[in-house]
């Protein structure tokens, strides 16, 4: 009995404990209900926000919606995409074409939205590719790769595709020093002689056109990350270094000697200005440019043969070096170009230089040294102040315009709001898991939108259902309108997103292209009339300039056809109406399918290799009669005399 | 109706002497006459606008392709909506939308138009100098009343045949619930489910400029005949 009555106690107990742990869950639940209603998007309502989030090892570009997280498309970049042939038609091939050859794949790093006096324009993206050093521009009409140009010289395009304040150019660093030009010599004599080459590549105002305006000869550290002044900073750039020991092996110890490493600064004006009157010597450099033209839906590959270098020691005054500590990843300069923030990756400080101090170091000539003819600036001298975060590991700050600052954490797993002046640290809220870089739409501009910040964590591990020792990396939405930080959202991104961009939904939603005019298509191989269509032998070459409308391919009964021969489907989507893409795909294609946009052309090169009637379809579900859009191609063989005939509806 | 002030102003008017009420009768239907010169040049607004609009929604035209119809030919309200009505009509079977050189109308409408405007303006200036009398705009208010009816029966009539007409070949027949072969013909007024789309017709501004000057050149009837009565 005695037990019994223990047992009701303890009965008594549980239940009391039971229902205390049931009003945590429920005011848990209240808690959760209003995120939901912040990040709830509802059917028919569109983001109030675009982000572009890097696809790093995907080498292509992702865009979302915030906050609901929804990912809208892939945007094919420095990797070939059979879901649109992108990498594979005759047409986007030379898009992927380097010195080195065709080059199907790259690490695609950190998107930069095009900016007008320091404010997001909305034009275009710019995004490198870190492996075969190249940088690429995206067209925000057409959400398409417009253009990739090769950097020469450079190894590990890593401090890239940032843009100066009005997109006078975008610029390049390389991570990797490497021998300049390339050459035969042994490793362990980088140090003194291997190269950092920072690249300026100015973009046409008009059409986005970039071309290589000079390369920087720095010395030959690792360039890790860099940032346009804007403001009063506008001309300078500033670009963190590592492996300032010149460490060519296990860096990872041999890189983290020094207590302090730099920020480059680089007054690109003045050697601009250097450049303009003759400046600079021009060396061999193999690279190519790559162009896509809208109109002839042709990408076209223009290998260069030489570059123009610049001596940064031959031109006084244009670069210095500031101390900073610890190997620093981001350098990010806040909205008034004041700041330049050094993320000292392997301490638990931040480092902030004063634009404003480092101007009047350089006019008082005070420096500390110098390294390979470059001036160093006095720590003391340049610095506003340090933010004693007690985090670890900081990679990266972006800024909301109301005087704050947002950095993450790597090691601490962590973002950590801390405000500029002050340098003390408000917020701080955990990520999940061990966050690389954050992004506030606008946030690397003069003219932030400080609502929400997105952190791209590295480790995934539990936050999604299991899928396998692979998983997707996870994104997390953070609410920031408020003193506090609010986690929001956790949303799965594809790739590796090493960085992100975004903007106001309005900046894009009016100028999205829904179609491409048919009448403006110049495409050598278009068929723009209905019985425009034709099969034409060339040798052992036939081109087919074959249309699609809903639901059939014309022709679609082609006959003649040889083993041996080169058949070019040369396809023209007919279609003037949004969002009605036709897809096409034939048996033993050695590439991949084509999706051809509305009054778009494509071309996708077969070899039949055995004769046979090899059936062709659309691949996109365009209509209720999509099934029947299909065809039927003849082969015969290598030496028969069928006539080549082709037909619809015969 | 349009009943404008100065008409009812005359009710209140003494009838003094005969001489006095002949200047007065005449300032009446001079007034009169303007808006019979008025009237029939708001017809002209018709080689500007379209005469109907036909608008075309379905779930997966969440921004319709609509159909202006001008007195000279068929206009899509955005670029390519012909095209896209077209390329929709053909799975059932409907004919394409007609070219200008399909219909004697888009020939003839405008050139009809364009003689009553004419007509009516002169009448209206004969009004003014006296030579004719207000039975006369009452006559060209009628004649283009039943022109006006006559095109609306011979637009029905085509919105008939463009949605009863179909290729023997369709890829879609449908029929009704009764069996008998479903059709296509857009309502001539107001609004109509049609398989996945909504379809409604409604005059557009080529018609309501039409409608204003007509009813002007009513007005002016009845001014002028008031200006006899009061005499």
């Amino acid at each position: 009995m005695k037990i019994d009555k223990y047992f009701i106690f303890y009965m008594g107990l549980a239940l009391m404990l039971a229902s205390c742990g049931e009003q945590k869950n429920s005011s848990n639940g209240a808690l959760s209900s209003s995120a939901a209603e912040k990040v709830y998007v509802a059917p028919g309502e569109q983001d109030e926000y675009y982000a572009f989030l890097s696809g790093g090892y995907s080498g292509n570009l992702t865009v979302y919606g915030l906050p609901s997280g929804r990912m809208f498309k892939e945007i094919p970049v420095f990797s070939q995409f059979p879901t649109s042939g992108y990498g594979y038609s005759e047409e986007t091939v030379p898009m992927l074409n380097t010195s080195h050859g065709f080059v199907p794949w790259d690490d695609l790093h950190h998107p930069d939205i095009s900016q007008t006096n320091g404010e997001l324009d909305g034009r275009w993206i710019f995004v490198n590719g870190n492996n075969t050093p190249r940088i690429a521009r995206v067209d925000l009409s057409t959400f398409e790769t417009a253009e990739i140009i090769e950097v020469p010289n450079s190894a590990g395009n890593h401090s890239s595709s940032f843009i100066t304040e009005n997109t006078e150019y975008v610029v390049a660093g390389t991570r990797f020093a490497v021998p300049v030009p390339q050459r035969d010599m042994p490793i362990n004599e980088y140090k003194g002689n291997f190269k950092g080459a920072l690249t300026f590549i100015s973009v046409d105002p008009e059409h986005g056109h970039m071309a290589i305006k000079f390369q920087l000869l720095m010395p030959g550290f690792n360039y890790d990350l860099s940032h346009p002044g804007r403001g009063k900073s506008h001309g300078w750039f500033f670009f963190t270094t590592y492996n300032t020991e010149e460490a060519n092996s296990l860096l990872e110890v041999n890189a983290s000697q020094n207590d302090k490493d730099f920020i480059a600064a680089i007054n690109w004006k003045k050697i601009e200005e250097y450049v303009n009157n003759g400046g600079g010597t021009k060396i061999p450099a193999k690279y190519a440019h790559n162009v896509y033209d809208e109109h002839s839906h042709t990408g076209t590959s223009t290998l260069k043969e030489e570059v123009l270098t610049v001596d940064p020691t031959k031109v006084p005054g244009a670069v210095y070096f500031l101390p900073t500590p610890k190997s620093p990843h981001g350098c990010d300069v806040d909205p008034t170009g004041q700041y330049i923030i050094g993320n000292g990756k392997l301490s638990a400080d931040l480092t902030v230089h004063s634009f404003d101090k480092m101007i009047a170091a350089i006019e008082g000539e005070k420096f500390d040294g110098e390294a390979y003819g470059i001036p160093i600036l006095k720590f003391e001298d340049v610095l506003a102040g340090q933010v004693k975060s007690g985090g670890l590991g900081p990679l990266h700050t972006e800024f909301d315009g109301k005087g704050n600052a947002y950095t993450t954490f790597f090691i601490s797993s962590e973002v950590v709001k801390w405000q500029l002046g002050t340098w003390e640290v408000i917020d701080r809220k955990p990520t999940y898991y061990s966050v690389g870089h954050l992004m506030i739409p606008g946030g690397n501009s003069r003219k932030p939108f400080g609502k929400y910040v997105v952190a791209m964590n590295k480790i995934t591990k539990d936050r999604y259902l299991p899928t396998g020792p692979e998983m997707e990396h996870s994104a997390q939405l953070y609410d920031i309108s408020g003193d506090k930080m609010e986690l929001i959202y956790d949303f799965p991104t594809h790739g590796e997103p090493h960085y992100a961009a975004g903007c106001p939904a309005e900046l894009l939603t009016s100028n999205s292209r829904k179609i491409y005019r048919l009448d403006e298509n110049r495409h050598p191989y278009a068929v723009t009339t209905a019985d425009g269509s034709k099969v034409v032998r060339d040798g052992n070459e036939v081109h087919i300039y074959m249309s699609t409308i809903r639901s059939h391919f014309t022709p679609d009964n082609i006959e003649g056809i040889k083993v041996g021969d080169k058949v070019y489907f040369h396809i023209t989507n007919h279609e003037q109406d949004f969002d009605v893409p036709h897809g096409f795909a034939i048996l033993g294609q050695n590439s991949s399918e084509l999706l051809v946009m509305p009054g778009q052309t494509k071309t996708s090169v077969w070899e039949p290799k055995e004769v046979g009637v090899w059936p062709f379809y659309c691949t996109d579900f365009c209509s209720a009669l999509h099934q029947e859009m299909q065809g039927y191609v003849r082969v015969s063989p290598a030496n028969s005399n069928v006539e080549l005939k082709w037909s619809l509806g015969e | 109706m349009t009943c404008p002030l100065f008409l009812q102003i005359e009710v209140y008017q003494p009838n003094k002497n005969r001489s006095q009420f002949v200047i007065f009768k005449s300032k009446k239907m001079k007034k009169a006459s303007i808006a019979m010169i008025i009237g029939p040049l708001f017809l002209l607004g018709l080689y500007i606008f379209p005469l109907w609009n036909i608008m075309l929604g379905a779930p997966q035209y969440p921004d319709p392709l609509g159909l202006n119809i001008h007195i000279n030919g068929l206009q899509g309200v955005n670029e390519f909506d012909i095209q896209n009505i077209d390329g929709l009509n053909h799975y059932i079977g409907m004919h394409t939308l007609p070219k200008v050189e399909d219909m004697w109308e888009f020939g003839t409408f405008p050139i009809v138009i364009g003689i009553m405007a004419a007509l009516g303006v002169s009448i209206g200036i004969l009004g003014y100098l006296d030579k004719l009398s207000f039975k006369w705009f009452l006559g060209w208010f009628l004649l283009m009343s039943i022109l006006g009816l006559l095109g609306m029966y011979d637009f029905n009539e085509w919105l008939i045949d463009y949605g009863t007409n179909l290729d023997s070949n369709a890829i879609m027949k449908l029929t009704n619930p009764d069996g008998s072969p479903m059709t296509y013909k857009p309502p001539l007024l107001g609004h109509v489910k049609m398989l996945n789309f909504d379809v409604t017709s409604l005059p557009s501004t080529g018609a309501w400029l039409m409608f204003v000057g007509m009813m002007l050149t009513l007005a002016a009837a009845f001014m002028g005949w008031k200006s006899t009565k009061t005499q």
